[in-house]
């Protein structure tokens, strides 16, 4: 499409790199309309979080925590080798952060599904009937926020993929190194929510 | 491969011919022109749905009891229609169609900063309006919760809610992208020399819009997931059964949908701006204190939502600070009529059908912002809060405001989007008619209100009758009106006179290109010399 070329050409790294931090911007904003809705409840009903928390399996959450951090510096790490324009260097460290998102999201599932074993989850008959409000609410809150927490991990599997695509095609390069970036930014992202999310739900009983 | 230089610029963006023909290069091109025209086309439709419900809902209310509807089907008609209304016109309005249009060429560019994004955001739109739609033509019943979908009733109601509520969460993703696009292209794509105290006003109200936009809506959106998830799973964050509660819910609902009200008049309000200059042959009184009065309204107007809440229960603490807040939104606005009459003092005032509408923007924008201060005042919110004032007080402000400045602003620009003229005869007939309607429609909803009327009932007491009569009888001259200027305008967009390329006179940007402009608007970007300016009449 001809009305595509023209834009290309104007190649304009700097307002990409705005226009990510910009929608980073609107994600904390998502995340924090649940932070307050966490904080709100986490204050009317400080003894059932304090319960609710123990169920929560803090190995799975601190493993997940070190398998993010990982993947946030190999990220970074292959931004770095795109710039000295080291290509397969970059290939293979965003397959290590793509296989690091995962094994990540694999964890997830489990701990997830130990929970559903247990009667845990969204509307369950055995919540209503055993838990407090308190603990319902926690637990609400839990798969809502580490659930749209997944969905981003997901998102960002997306891009990395494009990123990956594209960095084999060679079409992003040192001189046009924005796609990678910006995904490298988003990872970034996802990372600082979890290591909000995670003392917020398995740190603080 | 086709590159820039080789692009007409002898051929106007409405004649190009792209890679696409037909329908095909309308709904995939990244022309910002053609975005623009993609939304004016699709919110003119989705506006005459909204004003036949407006229309249904008057008539249902001409005497009391059931005149045509039930009240079921009444809480549905007044849903859809505020959703519409709301979701789909005057929150995108003058942002997506003269932004997307005009933005870009009046700082200078060729385009804005993401196209593709831009095209992508449309889409979104028509995906958020389909869904929308679809929550009323399937299922088990339109919404009836009204556009704000108040907690817990939005998950007990056994209407269709989840395509309704979903719909608007899809429109709002719309709404970010156009505003994180119109950011970036202020900050990296004004002509050299265009410093940000050069730049136009109408562009200045876009930019503190698109903060609004990007900071307000993800709120509102995670709030309708939540709403969403607690219908399907029944996770409890709003239920009072099961420990949520229903007032967390209005308070995430206005931390948005307040600052909204601010998308939506902004806009406004900037093409308010670059119209009476034009119109007076002057410079426009004290620029810098309107880009600044722009910004304080944007800022101030995170901190009011609480007073749409005043008798939900909060403490009296957190009550007084809503309305000092409240009434401090009013100073900056109050600073534009200033600004806007004191442009026209000793001008040489051109009256023309743009100049209509934008002074009768600034007298119904007057009345809406004072009944404003009534309702946010707190004794007079408790008496007055859910009766009919209030409707007349936001259709003053919303309709009023976005409505005469939209019809201004497509009167003013629309030789430049079509490269033709319209009959000014029938566009001022149009004007008064619509002008007459309008103030016959809402005027006696304030004096129903202090008389007790409550809103969104089908039903009356015949104490109320008479002003009612009038207010249904203002809607069909109101109506009458629309469809007059809007005949005028389709017509004239087709057969009209072919216009020149500066009709008005005007000093920015967008009357130095020719009309209609060529795809990429300019044979070279223009510069700001020091003396340069969008307002510099002799």
């Amino acid at each position: 499409m001809s009305q595509v070329i023209h834009h290309d050409e104007h190649y304009d790294p700097e307002g990409s790199k705005i226009g990510m931090w910009l929608f980073i911007f609107t994600e904390l904003l998502l995340f924090g309309g649940l932070f307050i809705v966490y904080s709100v409840y986490r204050y009317m009903n400080p003894d059932a979080f304090h319960l609710a928390a123990e169920e929560l399996n803090t190995t799975v959450g601190a493993l997940n925590t070190v398998i993010l951090l990982i993947s946030s510096m190999t990220i970074a790490m292959s931004t770095t080798a795109l710039q000295k324009k080291q290509k397969a260097t970059t290939i293979v460290l965003l397959e290590i952060t793509f296989m690091l998102a995962l094994i990540f999201l694999v964890n997830k599932y489990f701990e997830w599904g130990v929970k559903f074993d247990h009667g845990i989850f969204p509307g369950s008959e055995f919540m209503k009937a055993e838990m407090s409000q308190g603990e319902v609410l926690f637990f609400g809150l839990y798969f809502v926020m580490t659930g749209l927490h997944a969905l981003h991990i997901i998102a960002g599997l997306v891009i990395m993929g494009f990123a990956l695509a594209r960095v084999q095609k060679g079409t992003v390069h040192a001189d046009r190194p924005s796609l990678l970036e910006n995904a490298g930014l988003y990872w970034h992202l996802v990372d600082l929510i979890w290591i909000f999310l995670f003392p917020l739900f398995y740190l603080i009983t | 491969m086709q590159t820039s230089s080789k692009i007409p610029t002898d051929v106007s963006y409405l004649e190009y011919k792209g890679k696409h023909k037909g329908l095909k290069a309308w709904i995939f091109s990244t022309d910002h022109k053609r975005i623009g025209l993609l939304y004016l086309y699709s919110m003119m439709t989705l506006f005459l749905v909204g004003v036949v419900l407006g229309l249904a809902m008057k008539f249902e209310l001409i005497a009391p009891g059931k005149t045509i509807m039930e009240a079921k089907d009444y809480n549905a008609v007044f849903t859809v229609h505020g959703v519409i209304m709301i979701f789909m016109i005057v929150i995108p309005g003058l942002p997506a169609v003269f932004g997307n249009f005009m933005l870009p060429i009046m700082i200078g560019a060729k385009d804005v900063a993401f196209p593709k994004l831009n095209l992508l955001s449309w889409w979104v739109y028509i995906a958020g309006a389909f869904l929308v739609i679809t929550s009323v033509l399937f299922g088990d019943g339109s919404p009836d919760t009204g556009w704000t979908f108040y907690a817990p009733y939005s998950f007990k109601t056994g209407a269709n809610m989840l395509p309704a509520i979903f719909g608007a969460f899809v429109l709002g993703f719309s709404s970010i992208l156009t505003g994180l696009n119109f950011i970036v292209t202020m900050h990296r794509m004004r002509a050299p020399g265009m410093t940000w105290t050069k730049m136009p006003l109408f562009p200045w109200s876009l930019y503190g819009t698109a903060w609004i936009q990007l900071l307000a809506t993800p709120i509102v959106g995670i709030t309708l997931v939540l709403v969403a998830l607690e219908r399907i799973f029944g996770i409890g964050v709003f239920d009072p059964a099961l420990g949520g509660d229903p007032i967390l819910y209005q308070h995430l609902f206005w931390i948005y949908s307040h600052p909204a009200v601010y998308v939506m008049i902004l806009p406004a309000m900037g093409a308010i701006s670059e119209i009476i200059p034009t119109f007076s042959q002057k410079h426009i009184f004290g620029y810098k204190v309107l880009v600044v009065s722009t910004l304080a309204i944007a800022f101030v107007g995170y901190f009011v939502w609480g007073h749409h809440m005043f008798t939900s229960g909060m403490s009296g603490t957190a009550q007084y600070t809503f309305s000092i807040l409240t009434f401090l939104v009013a100073i900056p606005s109050a600073i534009k009529v200033f600004n806007w009459i004191s442009t026209m003092y000793k001008g040489s005032i051109n009256v023309q059908t743009p100049f209509y509408w934008a002074a009768s923007f600034i007298f119904v924008f007057l009345i809406g912002g004072l009944s404003g201060l009534v309702v946010g005042a707190l004794a007079t919110n408790v008496y007055l809060h859910d009766t009919a004032f209030v409707v007349g007080h936001f259709h003053f402000i919303v309709f009023g405001g976005v409505g005469f400045s939209f019809f201004a602003a497509i009167h003013y620009w629309f030789p430049k989007m079509f490269g033709r003229m319209y009959d000014t005869t029938w566009a001022n007939i149009g004007w008064l008619i619509f002008t007459i309607g309008f103030l016959a429609l809402y005027s006696p909803m304030f004096y129903l209100g202090m008389q007790g009327m409550p809103r969104r009932y089908y039903d009356y007491m015949e104490e109320f009758h008479a002003a009612n009569i009038l207010s249904t009888l203002g809607s069909w001259v109101m109506t009458l009106g629309l469809i007059i200027v809007i005949i005028n305008l389709f017509r004239s967009a087709k057969n009209g006179p072919i216009a020149e390329a500066n009709p008005w006179n005007g000093k920015t940007l967008e009357w130095t290109v020719p009309s209609p402009p060529p795809l990429e608007n300019f044979d070279e970007i223009p510069e700001y010399k020091e003396h340069d300016g969008p307002y510099e009449y002799q």
